[in-house]
């Protein structure tokens, strides 16, 4: 019986990589529940506009390592992330500006409009690759570890490490800073408040003089601010690898469908809920029970519900199961 | 002319068939004016003609001397017209003051003082004011309606039914409220189900059958009129 060692061996495989993988599943789904809110749509398009973000903020970085600026121990692509965040919102302005606005004026069906955007998420796709390639692309730099594996077991003395990635640390403090900014301008101002409006209830909004085209225009930047966010701090904690932010589209947009479409809170409560899900479900639990049972309990297999190979599968099993029991979330949202 | 003219007002929505025809309604400053009439007799139609939600083919509506027949509904509000829609007319997720602030959207001004008067009217909504608008009772949530309505100090307000759905005693009581705004001197024009209750308030009234006024008169003089009570009041 060891539960210390069980403890720090839970919390280094399973606790911090699910809440770093949370914090950035969050972020992307409140833009997926943002758009969806605004323009009614689900925007498939948003995976590869994270992947766009991330892509100028790369090349920025390359761009700053090249000149010899850099930020000492943090990631210089900090310091780029400004620049990815304009090219994202450019980017969306311009697609909303040529594609949906069309779709808008004929107030098109939501169900053409998501199409629409699968159309842009090509495009997005094929520009992403044609500029920075289909490989894995590494920009991180800086101090790597604040805690190193090592280091803890000689601080605690016990068998099992515990190491944190500087990375890991910056996701969750610009989540929360960034939740934290978001919903202070939702709740607080004067265009935040407009918003929540035009979401809630678009004729009456209309009639109380706010301006839907001012509106979307916000929705969209904050879109783009998310995701170029969220784009970035899951490429300096795995890497950047456009195939990849394709494939986060199925947990994000569970994310957001389990927190209840349309609602920030519940994009929130479901990022992590899909992510912790994901993580306890493939971690091999055979050397946890090692831990706390006696020798010769030991368990034979690895203990492991599901590969990781399969992970995708447990976010999609969680959306089919809350679309068919409760498919209006967990905070009572929108109904796709 | 009185304040509000509109006057031969003939359309309907969009592309479609006419829904009233050569239809006039007037109201005058401090004045409440009623439309009532059967089901289907266009009385909601007549009433969004004068806030500009349906194509006019024929018609004027004047509004304190200004022409603004082609002007847009979220235009006619910047000059002075509220409306409050029958159904959906509160933001159910914002709490009772946000709904009043958004009703002040479109004014840049300090806005506290009419939300102090929305309040002095309405005083179960100063208690409720930090509450989502969706928890409210019906009742409530009418006076969340007109009150935002009135956030942006409107010269003429409109009612689409505001009593529908809601109990008999507080039915009396936006009655009353009703003719508490009237007295501010702010014109209102309002659609009415419950025709009898409404037309007791009501300085002027307005009887449309299929698109057309039928009978125009006081209030008074249509509950009088024995032809007005035999077809629309039920005797």
């Amino acid at each position: 019986m060891d539960i210390l060692n069980a403890l720090v061996l839970f919390a280094n495989f399973v606790v911090i990589p699910a809440t770093v993988y949370g914090a950035q599943l969050a972020l992307g789904a409140l833009g997926v529940t943002l758009i969806f809110g605004i323009l009614r749509f689900a925007n498939f398009a948003h995976g590869e506009l994270m992947a766009f973000g991330a892509m100028i903020t790369i090349l920025m970085t390359w761009y700053l390592q090249g000149i010899g600026v850099s930020l000492g121990p943090l990631p210089t692509a900090l310091l780029a992330l400004p620049v990815g965040i304009v090219g994202a919102v450019i980017m969306v302005l311009l697609t909303d500006r040529m594609v949906y606005r069309f779709y808008r004026r004929t107030r098109a069906n939501p169900i053409i409009m998501a199409i629409v955007s699968v159309g842009v998420m090509f495009v997005m796709a094929g520009l992403v690759r044609f500029v920075i390639g289909p490989n894995d692309q590494n920009f991180s730099d800086g101090v790597r570890f604040l805690i190193r594996a090592r280091e803890f077991k000689q601080m605690t003395g016990l068998d099992e490490g515990l190491a944190i990635k500087l990375t890991q640390v910056i996701t969750v403090v610009i989540a929360v800073l960034v939740v934290g900014i978001l919903f202070w301008f939702l709740q607080k101002t004067r265009a935040g408040k407009a918003m929540r409006a035009y979401s809630d209830n678009e004729d009456l909004a209309l009639l109380s003089g706010i301006d839907p085209d001012r509106v979307v225009m916000i929705a969209w930047m904050i879109t783009a601010v998310l995701a170029t966010i969220a784009g970035v701090l899951y490429g300096l904690d795995k890497s950047f690898k456009p195939f990849i932010y394709m494939q986060l589209l199925l947990p994000v947009f569970a994310s957001a469908i389990v927190g209840g479409v349309g609602q920030p809170v519940g994009a929130i409560l479901g990022g992590f809920v899909i992510a912790f899900s994901e993580v306890t479900i493939t971690y091999a639990y055979k050397k946890f029970l090692t831990y706390l049972a006696p020798e010769s309990w030991a368990p034979e297999g690895l203990v492991q519900l599901l590969s990781t190979d399969y992970k995708f599968a447990v976010s999609f099993i969680i959306l089919v199961a809350v679309l068919l029991i409760r498919p209006t979330g967990i905070i009572r949202g929108k109904v796709i | 002319m009185k304040f509000l003219s509109a006057l031969n007002m003939t359309g309907g929505y969009g592309m479609g068939a006419d829904i009233i025809h050569g239809c006039d309604i007037t109201v005058e400053k401090g004045e409440i004016a009623v439309i009532v009439g059967p089901n289907g007799a266009g009385k909601s139609t007549a009433m969004k003609a004068v806030f500009g939600m349906l194509n006019l083919r024929e018609g004027t509506v004047v509004l304190g001397g200004q022409d603004i027949t082609n002007l847009a509904p979220q235009d006619r509000v910047a000059i002075g017209m509220g409306f409050v829609p029958q159904n959906y007319n509160v933001f159910v997720s914002m709490t009772v003051q946000e709904n009043l602030e958004m009703g002040a959207f479109i004014r840049r001004d300090d806005f506290t003082e009419t939300m102090e008067q929305v309040y002095s009217l309405f005083p179960i909504l100063k208690d409720k004011r930090y509450q989502p608008a969706g928890e409210l009772s019906g009742g409530q949530r009418q006076q969340v309606a007109v009150g935002r309505a009135l956030m942006t100090k409107p010269k003429l307000l409109m009612l689409d039914e505001p009593t529908a759905g809601v109990s008999p005693i507080v039915m009396d009581d936006l009655f009353d409220k009703i003719l508490e705004i009237a007295k501010t001197g702010i014109a209102i024009l309002m659609v009415e189900q419950n025709a009898r209750q409404a037309l007791e308030i009501a300085d002027h009234g307005f009887v449309l059958v299929q698109g057309q006024n039928r009978f125009t008169d006081t209030g008074q003089a249509l509950l009088a009129d024995p032809e007005v009570r035999r077809s629309f009041l039920g005797g």
